[in-house]
């Protein structure tokens, strides 16, 4: 039997019915139409499907819809402001840290992770926060500089 | 039980594309009527930046801004015909198509826009940003928009060009075995320190240093993220990646990420490249390609450097700790 599953996605109350047992990433793909959030192994080891959850990234491949009930969601597609890329954006761009793109929206989103709890992140830190993000084509270095990049510009803006 | 340093060279001398049957590509360009060119091809973007590569060779060729250049690759079933996206060949191969293209679009052009001003199209050169000027005079001008409108409502013309590049087949020399099968090849030559942990068999990659000369670099902050990504895949081939790690024996063969272990951002080392541009004679603006080589030198690099560490010469990939610690077995058993 289907359920009703309402939470806050990217700052607006949204709603869907899901099947027993179907995960955040599904609904959020299939029901609710956002597909930033990418489906690559389905088993919690690539964190392509990162979202946050009240702040903290996780797998949404994993967690059933029903644990969004009354939370706040966050993907990818919420972060430019209207035509204004979000710093972190605009570093993986500026940095070239996507090629492919398909780890791209789970790494910004891990990455946000951090700089929200951390604004002054050592190197070591940004790799500890993407180290559950798989990459096939970046080789890291670029993600792990736009990601430092990123903070530098958010802290130049407070 | 120490941890010791060795450093190993390779170089590399990479084929661009390849020539079984012949190596060949198409391109199609045309303006649409409000003056803007879309190139097709069937050469696919998968990241490595076909799209940006053939946008700035079309835009360069046909002398417009590159804003105003869209590719689509949208489908290689009805698209101009291409081998594919592999072997390092797309900007050297489909690159040379697209320039041919915008060569033959451009004249169109410049065809039309001669009728338009009643000059000889020999006396006309676009400006870059989008006008048609008479050469020396340049208050004598249309907008390529304006000239497209001509062209599709006016003159009856499709401002459009065909572009093809053939690499033809090469035949073997039935006497002494010669061929040739590419046209261009591209050089590397790179340096790995690496520290070998002899209790543990682990290996560390702590630096990598490289030469690439890769004909004309068309776009440097591509070129640099290719290179980089291609370091770590090296990595990974010589240290991690393996699908049946007991080959023929299928045992004990990774079947997802848990078990398919590839380095993370944690196990990359520094990487610091030096683009050497040699322009190739036939390539695009003189480019030759990086696709595949960039992936290949760490692997006998690191193999050197193993050596130079610890005086055992690994020859199968992955150099997993396994095989350091049974090579060191056997080397201290003196065998
Ligand atoms: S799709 Fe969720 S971790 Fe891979
Ligand atoms: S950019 Fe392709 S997987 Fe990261």
């Amino acid at each position: 039997m289907v359920t009703a599953v309402s939470f806050t996605l990217n700052g607006t109350a949204v709603a869907a019915v899901a099947e027993p047992a179907e995960t955040l990433l599904s609904v959020l793909r299939h029901r609710l139409g956002d597909t930033s959030p990418k489906a690559g192994c389905l088993q919690g080891t690539c964190g392509a499907c990162t979202v946050l959850l009240d702040g903290e990234p996780v797998l949404s491949c994993l967690l059933l819809a029903d644990a969004a009930e009354g939370r706040r969601v966050e993907t990818v597609r919420g972060l430019a402001d209207g035509p204004t890329l979000h710093p972190l954006q605009e570093a993986f761009m500026d940095r070239f840290a996507a090629q492919c793109g398909f780890c791209t929206p789970g790494m910004i989103m891990a990455a946000k992770a951090l700089l929200d709890r951390n604004p002054n992140p050592t190197r070591e830190e940004v790799i500890e926060a993407i180290s559950g993000n798989v990459c096939r084509c970046t080789g890291y270095l670029p993600i792990i500089e736009a990601i430092l990049e990123a903070a530098r510009r958010l802290a130049a803006r407070r | 039980m120490a941890k010791h340093r060795g450093r190993g060279v390779a170089s590399v001398n990479y084929p661009i594309g390849m020539n079984l049957g012949g190596d060949p590509s198409q391109a199609l360009v045309h303006a649409t009527p409000t003056g803007k060119f879309v190139v097709t091809l069937s050469s696919i973007d998968l990241g490595q930046g076909m799209k940006s590569v053939t946008r700035q060779l079309a835009a360069e060729t046909l002398g417009v801004p590159i804003e105003d250049v869209h590719v689509d690759t949208g489908d290689s079933d009805t698209g101009p015909h291409c081998m594919g996206s592999f072997a390092s060949r797309g900007t050297h191969r489909a690159g040379n198509a697209v320039v041919a293209a915008a060569r033959e679009a451009k004249e169109v052009l410049l065809e039309v826009a001669a009728e338009e001003l009643e000059v000889d199209p020999r006396d006309l050169e676009l400006d870059g940003r989008g006008n048609v000027r008479v050469k020396g005079a340049p208050a004598r001008a249309l907008s390529v928009r304006d000239v497209a409108q001509a062209a599709h409502f006016k003159r009856g013309k499709s401002i459009s060009g065909r572009g093809m590049f053939l690499v033809p087949p090469s035949d073997v020399d039935p006497d002494t075995g010669a061929m040739r099968p590419v046209t261009t090849y591209a050089h590397a030559c790179m340096i790995v320190d690496v520290e070998v942990d002899d209790e543990t068999g682990e290996v560390r990659v702590l630096s990598i240093k490289a030469a690439y000369e890769i004909g004309r670099a068309l776009n440097i902050g591509l070129v640099e993220q290719q290179l980089v990504g291609g370091a770590w895949m090296g990595i990974s081939h010589a240290l991690f990646e393996t699908v049946e790690p007991y080959y023929p024996d299928r045992a004990h063969g990774p079947t997802d990420f848990n078990g398919y272990l590839m380095p993370g951002p944690g196990d990359m080392c520094p990487v610091e490249i030096e683009i050497i541009e040699r322009p190739a004679l036939d390539g695009p603006y003189g480019a030759k390609g990086i696709g595949e080589m960039c992936a290949t030198p760490p692997i006998p690099a690191i193999a050197n450097a193993i050596e130079d560490a610890i005086g055992v010469r690994i020859t199968e990939m992955p150099f997993t700790p396994e095989k350091i610690l049974r090579a060191l077995d056997a080397k201290r058993a003196g065998r």
